[in-house]
């Protein structure tokens, strides 16, 4: 036949031709513009093994470990392999019900998908351990996993330490980039967040080969994507359990905080605050029904009072606006004010505590006494200075002075969530009295004795003595004095730590004076009652007014006078005038530190402080109410809640929250607080009855006996 | 026919190219194999030689094949017309056969058991005898192949084995005689058939995609156009009406009652979903009222779009170098199925990513040219229309098992030629190529 068709030949090549290009086409969109295939079989195929490295320890100055890790089992489920399991015994061993089983079941696969490890039933007792182990043979696709878990072998500050928890979404969210995975536990308070990243260590991955049906077939590319696991850096703090323990134990039946510093470092010796709580009960299986217990407390146990509770500083802020006045060249030391019993210069008159001529004749017979006259004197001399022009501007130079002492702002401890406290600055009397041609040193008043809107927290005052032992300068506060292998991103961070905050620009000669001021506050002023046995000290005592009910007992000072090797704050809320309370608290904390020990006398003080029940009324007849009425807990709560739950801004509001009687519960935590004891339901109004009995006993059998000078 | 070889014509006229690109072909199939069954346990040596696995397996195939291939070459080439009619009457009396001897594998029974645990699927070998017939047929110097008449006995040579297969449940196989269109396409079919064909698989496709209603409202607005712009026309031609309204009739019956009733009645319940699944949609089963009885059994199954997910998987995972030989994890997990016969191409691309796939594509369309060429150089009709349908086999087969593992066709078991497991296959393709090449080393005659 002829060829008469032989152009045919190249149209079938052209077709032939086309589609091949369209196979390479789609091989080209599946092969280089798309990535989305290599994640779905690695998807498929890698099975990631992590390998969580232990957590870093705390060390306090001595080298003992404030914190540390134990072993717990957690029994875990591959949902796609348990087949054929024997639920029945399974629900027998673990107590709940088939259809809790299911639950869980589910729960698991939507968290870790079916072919992923999921926890069936986290921090197994021994018992459970135990028994599971025996009859894990019955239950395919269970096995027990290990992890490890906190412990507090001093079972102490709880708040400084902090807690870790299984990280949520929103955690997830907040650090994307971390390579964190649900199911991984983060610090979310204390130091345990703080250094998170020190602590955390590295996380190991081994990756293994997986078949279609979940089969582990060996380690994936022999093991050379793997990575080891890296185990958590320690931290070295610079405090001491003894002390941290005898501070939380006289802060007991109380509330209030502690703060002890070293001033020649910054260190923080001891934090406390007061009502606190077990931080064993925040690890494990209990962890569930504790934190909804804390977090319903009235009293706010889980809020760190010690760098977020506002106070007034009152009395113990006066060393402060007389180094102000004696700087600005305003008084000398010889100034006197000639006070008969109240400050009438601003109309209203102003009430001190002495009336007795001559109480103020100098700075340190002022400081002593702790006139209220003089300082209200000495703060309008501030603000009026005739070098500044106005209110106005001589109120902006005096917050100068009180930020450069570091109250009104963050001093940037190593701890989150630190409250600067308050300071108002110009914009808010503006608010309040209108144009600052209007108001005047008078409208502030009492801001020269730490009343107004003045306020500062525990750590804040405990810094100005620091400040004031030092002579000028202080170190930042912190906890963390090193990190174990320290690398350079870490130096960074602690170098603030390491540097001298030389800010007042004060001279050491001016410090001097107020530090004589303070020396005689304890030999014949306010403090003479609180003795610190075998050393001088200087001291300021405060009984700050407040909205809320009884004077906060303030107690601020320093020891030895010369070359000072701590500084101490304490605040006692409602509880009184400050050498009562505070003052005796700060006495034997100091005594404790810089003589390793109490002395027999001392001993038997901190004894019967302990007992001290000064829990405000209000707080008393809310655990008596709630404990009556106790059930379960609600157990679900974020974790990322509990660090806002107590941003709110305070100034200790100890009125019963109005709350949804379900939801409420508390178990008062047996170290520390008033308990009421457990009794059968049936004994419910009779428990009401005996609880109210013990209170009042205690209150008639402990009264206040230690001083009655302020 | 003469039983003494000729031994010059062995060696001489045999074209070389395609003999190296067969055996390339062979040595790349059993390197698939390989990547695919190997385990890192017992010695190489033992394996490839036990003839226990596959890839050991398909050693021997080939070897047995080349026994074959040398064997066509020392035949006359005379022999394959004078035989046509009696091998294709074979084919079709073996594919009937299977009906009463035939064994159950993967579902269909177009199998034959032979000695040795062999099986012989004949819809395979009826491709050869086809091809061979369809030649012996349009050579013959009293064919017309303009003629309608030829062109409708040549279709009925095709369809027939093609209407057995789809009897044994074998889509893939009776699709491939839709292969011989080439060769038809080449000795004269008119063009318009090609077009018409096209337009009613877009029709097909446009149904599936599309609400039946709106399409075929569609369809009525485009011929009421038609008539409306070429009414001047039609007043002098009657019968151009009359084809518009049959053209529209005949789509509108495609869209309304022929399409659903395919995939409701003659389409397995599984065919259905895949083809709706190629277009990303949902086939109804509870439509279908062939498998509603065997629905029931399917249940727990892997889902159907399983292995063309896992298969792009495999090959999209490759990128552009691949994962490295033996380092697919998509392969070493066994994550595609069949992936030693028809998904042979997902182990190719996922080791040796885009530069492979790319590589061996543009090897076949070689093959497929250099094929081309030989067939363009015969001088006798015989051997031009078996080249092409050759060329033919060949391409459906490369281009639907391609298509079918990167999601571009839905999925139809048929091999991939030369690369893909199978003794029955690979011994085909053998007899398809070297029944080629001993007619290409006498091109010079005219052979009828």
């Amino acid at each position: 036949m002829a060829l008469y068709n032989s152009n045919r030949g190249g149209i079938i090549q052209i077709i032939i031709s086309v589609i091949v290009v369209a196979i390479i086409g789609q091989l080209v969109s599946l092969q280089i513009l798309s990535n989305k295939y290599k994640l779905a079989a690695d998807n498929n195929a890698i099975f990631r093994k992590v390998i969580y490295p232990d957590r870093g320890i705390i060390y306090d100055r001595k080298k003992r470990a404030l914190l540390e890790n134990t072993i717990s089992y957690d029994l875990v489920v591959i949902p796609n392999e348990a087949k054929g399991v024997d639920t029945t015994a399974l629900c027998e061993i673990l107590k709940i019900d088939k259809e809790e089983y299911n639950k869980r079941m589910i729960d698991v696969i939507l968290k870790n998908t079916r072919v992923k490890v999921g926890v069936f039933e986290p921090f197994l007792t021994p018992e459970l351990y135990a028994q599971l182990t025996e009859n894990l043979y019955r239950f395919p696709g269970f096995s027990l996993s290990e992890r490890s878990i906190r412990a507090y072998p001093y079972n102490t500050a709880a708040h400084v330490l902090g807690y870790v928890a299984e990280v949520d979404v929103n955690f997830l969210q907040k650090h994307e980039e971390e390579g964190y995975e649900m199911g991984d536990y983060a610090g979310m308070t204390g130091l345990e967040k703080q250094y998170e990243k020190a602590l955390m260590g590295q996380r190991g991955v081994n990756r293994f080969l997986r078949d279609n049906k979940g089969k582990i077939q060996g380690p994936f590319e022999k093991g050379q994507f793997d990575t080891m696991a890296v185990a958590g850096r320690n931290l070295y703090t610079s405090m001491d359990v003894e002390v941290q323990q005898l501070a939380e134990k006289l802060l007991q039946n109380k509330i209030g905080s502690a703060v002890v510093l070293n001033p020649k470092t910054g260190g923080v010796i001891a934090m406390a605050s007061s009502p606190g709580y077990n931080p064993n009960l925040l690890t494990g299986n209990q962890r569930r029904k504790t934190i909804g217990n804390l977090l319903t407390d009235t009293a706010r146990p889980i809020y760190n009072r010690a760098i977020k509770g506002q106070y007034p500083p009152g009395s113990t802020f006066k060393p402060l606006g007389a180094l102000i006045a004696l700087d600005e060249g305003l008084i000398t030391p010889s100034y006197g004010y000639n006070c008969f019993g109240s400050y009438g210069a601003c109309g209203d008159p102003r009430k001190c505590t002495h009336a007795g001529a001559g109480h103020a004749a100098n700075l340190q017979i002022a400081l002593a006494n702790s006139c209220n006259s003089y300082f209200l004197q000495v703060f309008r001399m501030a603000i009026d200075n005739p070098k500044y022009g106005s209110a106005k501007n001589g109120y902006i130079k005096w917050k100068e002075y009180i930020n450069s002492f570091g109250l009104g702002r963050k001093l940037g401890i190593d701890l989150p969530s630190e409250n600067k406290a308050n300071i108002p600055d110009t914009a808010a009397y503006n608010k309040d009295f209108g144009n600052p041609k209007y108001w005047n040193s008078c409208f502030m008043l009492t801001l020269g004795i730490g009343q107004d809107r003045m306020t500062a927290t525990p750590l804040q005052l405990a810094n100005t003595m620091a400040l004031i032992a030092n002579e000028g300068y202080y170190y930042t506060p912190h906890l963390v004095d090193s990190i174990e292998e320290e690398d350079s991103e870490d130096k960074a961070e602690l170098a603030k730590f390491r540097t001298k905050q030389d800010v007042t620009k004060i001279s050491s000669d001016i410090y001097k004076v107020i530090k004589e001021g303070m020396h005689d506050v304890t030999i014949k002023g306010t403090a003479t009652g609180v003795k610190l046995p075998g050393h001088e000290y200087c001291a300021k005592t405060g009984t700050a007014q407040n909205p809320h009910g009884k004077n906060h007992s303030i107690f601020v000072c320093f020891a030895p006078k010369d070359n000072p090797k701590v500084a101490v704050a304490v605040v006692v809320e409602n509880a009184g005038y400050g050498a009562t309370w505070a003052g005796p608290i700060s006495s034997l904390l100091m005594e404790k530190f810089l003589n390793d020990t109490l002395t027999s006398e001392s001993t038997v003080k901190a004894d019967n402080l302990a007992k001290v029940d000064l829990m405000p009324e209000e707080i008393k007849a809310w655990y008596i109410k709630n404990n009556s009425n106790r059930i379960t807990p609600v157990d679900e709560y974020k974790n990322d809640e509990l660090g806002d739950v107590w941003e709110m801004e305070m100034v200790s509001d100890y009125k019963p929250k109005p709350k949804v009687q379900d939801t409420i519960n508390k178990i008062i935590d047996s170290t520390n607080k008033t308990k009421v004891p457990e009794e059968p339901i049936g004994n419910k109004i009779k428990a009401n009855d005996t609880a109210i009995l013990i209170e009042k006993k205690k209150k008639k059998t402990l009264p206040p006996k230690n001083v009655k000078n302020t | 026919m003469s039983k003494t070889p000729n031994p010059n014509s062995f060696s001489k006229g045999t074209d070389l190219a395609v003999i190296i690109l067969y055996f390339t072909m062979i040595a790349i199939g059993i390197l698939c194999i390989f990547m695919v069954e190997y385990t890192s346990t017992g010695s190489l040596s033992n394996s490839l030689i036990g003839g226990k696995n596959s890839y050991s397996k398909q050693i021997y195939f080939a070897i047995f094949c080349t026994f074959i291939g040398i064997f066509i070459l020392l035949l006359d080439s005379k022999v394959f017309t004078a035989f046509a009619n009696i091998l294709y009457g074979g084919g079709i009396l073996l594919m009937l056969a299977t009906f009463v001897i035939g064994k159950n594998i993967n579902g269909s029974n177009s199998w034959i058991p032979i000695a040795g645990g062999f099986n012989l699927q004949p819809a395979e070998l009826c491709k050869i005898f086809t091809a061979l017939l369809l030649a012996k047929f349009i050579a013959k110097p009293e064919t017309d192949f303009t003629k309608i008449k030829s062109q409708l006995i040549a279709v009925g040579m095709i369809a027939l084995p093609a209407a057995l297969s789809i009897m044994q449940h074998e889509m893939g196989l009776a699709l491939v005689y839709s292969a011989f269109i080439f060769a038809m396409y080449r000795e004269g079919l008119p063009p318009v058939i090609l077009i018409v064909v096209l337009s009613f698989a877009i029709l097909v496709i446009a149904t599936l995609l599309m609400d039946p209603s709106l399409l075929s409202l569609m369809l009525t607005i485009i011929a009421g156009i038609f008539i409306l712009f070429l009414i001047k026309r039609f007043k002098r031609n009657k019968f151009k009406i009359l084809l518009v309204i049959g053209i529209w009739g005949i789509c509108f019956g495609t869209v309304k009652f022929a399409v659903p009733y395919i995939f409701n009645n003659v389409f397995e319940c599984y065919q259905s979903t895949r083809i709706y699944s190629m277009i990303g949609k949902e086939y109804d089963c509870s439509q279908n009222k062939k498998s509603a009885a065997t629905a029931i059994k399917k249940k727990g199954k892997k889902p159907d779009d399983y292995n063309v997910k896992q298969s792009k998987i495999a090959i999209g995972s490759g990128g552009f170098w691949g994962r490295g030989f033996l380092k697919g994890t998509q392969t070493r997990g066994k994550y595609v199925p069949e992936q030693n016969t028809d998904f042979i191409f997902t182990s190719l691309g996922e080791a040796f990513g885009f530069v492979g796939t790319a590589s061996f594509l543009l090897l076949y369309l070689f093959f497929l040219f250099r094929l081309i060429r030989i067939a363009e150089r015969q001088r006798s009709t015989f051997s031009r229309v078996y080249a092409y349908s050759v060329v033919g086999i060949f391409f459906f087969h490369i281009a639907v098992n391609i298509s079918m593992t990167i999601g571009l066709f839905p999925v139809v078991g048929i091999p991939l030629p030369l690369i893909s497991y199978g003794g029955s296959s690979l011994l085909t393709f053998t007899i398809l190529v070297f029944i080629l090449l001993r007619l290409d080393a006498d091109r010079q005659m005219v052979i009828r």
